[in-house]
């Protein structure tokens, strides 16, 4: 008898992974928060969680930082199974619906005193303040702080316990672009050290350029997940704007590309871009276009997705799921 | 491989242990400005009032025990008391109890919470600990200022009872004391009723001011004329039984029932918010307050109890319609005009007498003839007798009563104006209070009322 290689069992894909859930459902009386989800983020990975207000994002962060327990489908948190509310391994840390800070206490204090409600040591303290940009207000009470202050604080509280698994909700929430550079840079961080962050943002450019893969939920149920790319490459095609050297040169070049529309309203267009062409194509005939401009003498100065490819590709995917199926009452 | 080379996580880490969750909650509390005032205030604002009231030639003589302010110490943490009951006590229990976990729910810091703590038992433990730590600290605060306002402005002095007789310094310390403690317990009660509207209404602001609600609902409750059986079973009725240890012998009947009450009702409301609490979904972020169903559940429950607390009363003592009649009213303040009259004798400096030499009886009346003597009201009049030893003459006062339903009375005399009828009395070292003109006397009523 021939003995066929041995498939990496389903034990060895398990040690790699930092969650694996598997049809994970939750109610809230008669409403279901979660139906049916599966969510698997690997070590290291930084996984997106994506979706339409009301998706079922909140409940499965809930879950993954043992907030309560699902009503049904099994949840696997760092290779320990979780079968009730609190009874997380240690290496979780995170935050859901808010950073969760006391505003009569300092940025310090609110640290130190969760370290030693845990019974941690404070020593970290000032290395995560460091970490997340908040040394110079580290005296000072949170009550002053802005939203993306408080974020950033509410992220160093999570790094503080030195975790293994990262679940945060939102944490670019109120972050000017410097700051969001700077979580992003924090978080990378980890994520090449070997933290697996489970990220929630409605920020279609955070999550693309952190996350290698997303989950999209829609009415409690995944609509796709995978990786970011494969998302991208999935959307098909997309409206792009076009500025070019000579606008009417290339309105006719574009004419004669096979499988491209020009879109005749420009009302996702800014002002500013009167002179713009919005076309509507997939990417290989995309590149013929540009070839073909080329050849004319057109100069191409810009070519871009008028909505980001992550974010056409969450609105397409969820739009689906909250259509109507036929025979179902609107 | 071996298993112990892998490192592995702790599979459900250990909930935070209670005293940690308490130096926490603890932490959190002192941290908050309204609660730093109120400590600030508490321990400040009575030794102040005191000094500054007890040095005033008009006194509050319409506050129990205000009349005495110039002549004793320990009459001031006494209107110290009579005032905190009616209002602070309750107050500071919403303050601190009734924002404890409501606060948690207005900053969004449940989930951090129990992912730090990890036992919502051990977060309500520590909450409810630390909550009664607080409001034992401003409890006690009031209480040691006004005493060390009153002994630091009139001294260490002997402190006039509710019937007129004097405690010496020791036993009125003891006595003071001793109120204090027992308007800790319905203050526990109203902490208690604080945390369950605190649980129960999550991030509304009436969860924070249920526990002054309720005082003001129940002060309304003792100003009507309930029966006797409901006034005690109110879990007020411990914040004004206290003046009990102040007559002799001690009314302790309804102190013990209004105390027993107050647990029960402390108990009761504790049980419930702990209830309500450990049913919470806190991964439900549309969650804000129980609603309805769950007020209806912290609710009915200790409407359930003081109906069963009003049986209860009626089956074991033997008190009935309003407690007062013109019996108890003749007893209470024949004694007190006893004891008032030796005092009055010593201010006069006349030869001493004792209160069984004066054989003093009461006669009291409710409205004439043609009323019924039982029950409160501002129309009781009461003729007192005495007679001095060594003399066939009977003297005679006359009082107007104002007889409050909770059994609290004043007694202003109406003449003849050498005994009763004068605020003040001509001595040889110059003019000082009538101890008899006006009179503050309660009777106790839970013991049964005449035929």
């Amino acid at each position: 008898m021939v003995r066929m290689p041995r498939a990496p069992s389903e034990d060895r894909i398990h040690e790699t992974l930092a969650v694996n859930a598997r049809g994970i459902t939750k109610f809230f009386g008669e409403v279901v928060a979660l139906d049916g989800v599966d969510l698997a983020v690997a070590e290291g990975q930084v996984h997106g969680l994506v979706g339409p207000n009301g998706a079922g994002k909140t409940t499965l962060l809930g879950l993954l930082l043992g907030l309560a327990q699902a009503d049904g489908g099994e949840l696997e948190i760092l290779g320990s199974p979780v079968r009730r509310a609190l009874a997380l391994p240690d290496g979780v840390a995170g935050f859901v619906d808010g950073p969760g800070l006391y505003p009569s206490l300092t940025a310090r204090g609110n640290l130190a005193e969760l370290a030693r409600l845990r019974g941690d040591g404070c020593d970290g303290i000032g290395d995560v303040l460091e970490q997340v940009g908040l040394s110079d207000v580290a005296d000072d009470r949170v009550r002053g702080f802005s939203l993306g202050m408080r974020q950033r604080l509410g992220l160093a509280a999570a790094l503080l316990t030195r975790p293994r698994l990262l679940v945060l909700d939102e944490p670019a929430n109120g972050l000017d672009p410097a700051g969001a550079r700077h979580v992003h840079r924090v978080l990378t961080g980890l994520a090449a050290r070997g933290v697996s962050i489970v990220i929630s943002s409605h920020r279609m450019d955070d999550l693309a350029a952190l996350c290698s893969e997303v989950t999209i939920l829609a009415t409690g149920r995944v609509v796709f997940s995978g990786p970011v790319s494969k998302l991208a490459a999935d959307t098909g095609e997309l409206d792009y704007r076009l500025r070019t050297s000579d606008p009417a040169m290339a309105r006719r070049v574009a004419t004669e590309v096979p499988e491209l529309h020009i879109v005749a309203s420009h009302d996702l267009l800014d002002r500013r871009d009167a002179e713009a062409l919005l076309v509507r194509a997939a990417l290989p005939a995309l590149d013929d276009l540009v070839t073909r401009l080329v050849g004319a003498g057109v100069g191409v100065r810009e070519l871009a997705p008028v909505v980001a490819p992550l974010e056409a590709a969450f609105l397409a995917l969820t739009a689906a799921a909250n259509r109507p199926s036929e025979g179902e009452p609107l | 491989m071996t298993a112990a080379a892998v490192a592995l996580p702790r599979a459900g880490a250990k909930p935070a242990p209670v005293r940690r969750g308490y130096r926490f909650e603890l932490i959190k509390l002192l941290a908050q400005w309204p609660i730093r005032l109120a400590l600030l205030g508490c321990w400040l604002a009575p030794a102040l009032f005191v000094a500054a009231i007890s040095n005033q030639s008009s006194l509050p003589s319409d506050t129990l025990f205000g009349r005495w302010m110039a002549q004793t110490g320990w009459a001031g943490p006494l209107v110290v008391l009579a005032f905190s009951c009616s209002w602070v006590l309750p107050l500071l229990t919403s303050l601190v109890a009734g924002d404890i976990f409501a606060r948690e729910d207005r900053l969004g810091t449940w989930r951090h919470l129990l992912v730090a703590v990890r036992s919502p038992r051990r977060i309500f433990a520590a909450k409810v600990l630390a909550s009664l730590t607080v409001i034992s600290l401003l409890v006690a605060g009031l209480a040691v200022s006004g005493v060390v306002g009153g002994l630091a402005a009139v001294g260490n002095r002997p402190l006039v009872g509710l019937d007129g007789q004097l405690l010496a310094p020791g036993q009125a310390a003891g006595t003071v004391l001793l109120a204090w403690a027992s308007a800790v317990v319905p203050t526990l009660a109203f902490a208690a009723v604080g945390l369950l509207g605190s649980v129960a209404l999550g991030r509304s602001p009436m969860g924070l001011v249920i526990p002054a609600l309720l005082a003001l609902l129940l002060q309304i409750a003792q100003l009507l004329p309930l029966p006797v059986v409901v006034r005690v079973a109110l879990p007020s009725y411990a914040f004004i039984a206290w003046r009990g240890l102040f007559t002799d012998p001690a009314q302790t009947g309804p102190l013990v029932v209004g105390l027993v009450v107050s647990l029960a009702l402390a108990l009761a409301a504790s049980t419930l918010a702990y209830l309500l609490f450990m049913r919470r979904d806190f991964t439900d972020v549309a969650y804000d307050g129980t609603g309805r169903r769950a007020l209806v559940r912290a609710v009915l429950p200790l409407v359930a109890l003081l109906a069963v607390t009003v049986g209860v009363i009626a089956s074991v003592t033997s008190a009935s319609a309003s407690g007062i009649d013109g019996v108890k009213l003749d007893r209470s303040l024949a004694t007190s005009f006893a004891h008032l009259y030796r005092m009055q004798t010593a201010e006069l400096h006349r030869p001493a007498v004792t209160a069984t030499e004066l054989r003093s009886s009461a006669s009291c009346d409710k409205g004439g003839a043609l009323v019924a003597d039982v029950g409160a009201g501002n129309d009781w009049r009461c003729v007192v007798t005495w007679r001095l030893p060594g003399s066939a003459a009977v003297g005679s006062a006359i009082y107007q009563l104002d007889v409050n339903p909770d059994g609290h009375y004043v007694a202003d005399g109406d003449g003849p104006p050498e005994v009763n009828g004068f605020f003040e009395l001509h001595t040889a070292t110059g003019d000082v209070q009538n101890p008899l003109w006006q009179i503050d006397s309660a009777v106790d009523l839970l013991t049964p009322t005449s035929p």
